[in-house]
């Protein structure tokens, strides 16, 4: 299990790894945003905490169609499906690889690009904590995407497809939670349901993946 | 160890391939599956790897004990060889490479890219991983494919040892390898069209 996490780390940031597709990705989106909205900084400061999130989903959900889908191409993941590791356990292991080099970047970089669309003093520790709090999901519910479009070509438009619903309500409480830090109210009860949401998806769905690419890999 | 295929009946996409095969693996032997192209020996390989369910009979004892070798290696273009190697070494909980890497001369080219190699190095490459699984039974689709003739050799002799060691190998191949083997053709294992009924009839 720490070998395939660790190999998926070093395949990342090798070249061609798409390591920082995200994170570049999540910065032209920020950076754009201003330009299209006009230079109103009030209505930028009240909309930061959306765009800021919107952004990091989009961006996770960029790079989801290579989460299993090399290994697949390359004939790893017969090699793997055959070696002693349970099939949930290398989902699990390539979401949790997918948010040190995907996720985790996007947490660290939301403050700094927070200044770009002028987000108000008191959102930044709430930004960042939701984030930190919500992505580990988006990337578990990506795997499990990734899982069931596996072996399809071009499979990359059906995953988003079946992923994005299920993104809604991570990216509905995330953007709550931000929103409300930033003006200034508690942000407690949404941060406690995000909480809820990413727990219950690091249980429940590594389970549903490894049983759907059991099936895909028949 | 001894692994037992009874009356086993592989399908590809719902069709049925072959049906009735059976045979039995023993310690130190070694089985190679002749037939056409297209007769269902990779589909049978995959069945008695655990890659796909039989449609009918078992497959006995082949639980945790088979290493799997197809068409394509699964090798990382990015990472050397040795990191290739020892990436599928730790994943069966070995930790020794040197033996594989010395079977298959790829000393020299422990830190290249496996992306740099040629078709027949990373075929040998391949083959290597087999040795640091540490697993009984041997499981190849085409082995030798972009093999030259010394490539085949040291895999030969690879094989002679794995049996020598108690171990057993099931392969399908077209050429000799010069290991005492017994061969299966599958061609006579054709499984029966599926019959079809006047309903059947009336949408095609």
């Amino acid at each position: 299990m720490r070998a395939l996490f660790f190999r998926d780390l070093a395949l990342a940031l090798r070249a061609g790894g798409g390591f920082g597709l995200g994170l570049a990705f999540f910065l032209i989106v920020v950076v754009l945003v201003p330009f299209s909205v006009g230079p109103q900084s009030a209505l930028l400061t009240q909309i930061a905490p959306g765009v800021l999130w919107l952004g990091a989903l989009l961006a996770c959900l960029l790079s989801l169609d290579r989460l299993l889908a090399v290994d697949w191409e390359d004939g790893a993941l017969d090699l793997l499906a055959t070696s002693p590791l349970p099939l949930e356990g290398i989902v699990a292991v390539k979401a949790a690889a997918h948010w040190v080099t995907t996720g985790l970047p996007l947490v660290l970089a939301a403050p700094v690009l927070g200044v770009l669309l002028n987000l108000a003093p008191s959102g930044y520790g709430v930004l960042v904590l939701s984030l930190a709090l919500g992505t580990p999901a988006l990337s578990m519910i990506g795997a499990f995407g990734a899982a069931l479009t596996v072996g399809i070509k071009r499979g990359g438009l059906l995953l988003s497809l079946l992923v994005l619903p299920l993104y809604v309500p991570t990216l509905i409480f995330g953007a709550e939670a931000a929103r409300r830090a930033a003006e200034g109210l508690d942000s407690g009860t949404p941060l406690l349901l995000l909480a809820g949401i990413t727990l219950a998806v690091l249980a429940a769905m590594p389970f549903a993946a490894g049983a759907v690419l059991r099936v895909n890999l028949r | 160890m001894e692994l037992t295929v009874t009356d086993l009946a592989v399908g590809r996409g719902g069709v049925p391939v072959l049906a009735g095969v059976g045979f039995t693996l023993r310690a130190g032997q070694a089985l190679v599956l002749r037939g056409p192209n297209g007769s269902g020996k990779t589909t049978l390989l995959r069945t008695v790897a655990g890659l796909q369910l039989p449609m009918a009979g078992t497959v006995a004892g082949a639980d945790d004990r088979i290493a799997y070798a197809a068409h394509a290696d699964g090798l990382k273009a990015a990472l050397t060889v040795a990191e290739n190697l020892r990436f599928w070494a730790s994943v069966f909980g070995q930790s020794d490479i040197a033996p594989a890497l010395a079977a298959f001369d790829l000393e020299e080219l422990v830190d290249r890219p496996a992306g740099r190699l040629s078709a027949g190095q990373k075929r040998r490459l391949g083959l290597a991983r087999l040795m640091v699984t540490g697993r009984d039974v041997w499981v190849l689709d085409e082995p030798t494919v972009s093999l030259d003739a010394a490539s085949v050799a040291l895999f030969a002799e690879a094989v002679r040892g794995h049996l020598a060691r108690g171990g057993a190998a099931l392969m399908a191949t077209h050429i000799d390898l010069g290991i005492e083997a017994e061969t299966l053709d599958v061609s006579g294992f054709r499984a029966a069209a599926a019959e079809m009924d006047a309903a059947d009839e009336a949408f095609l």
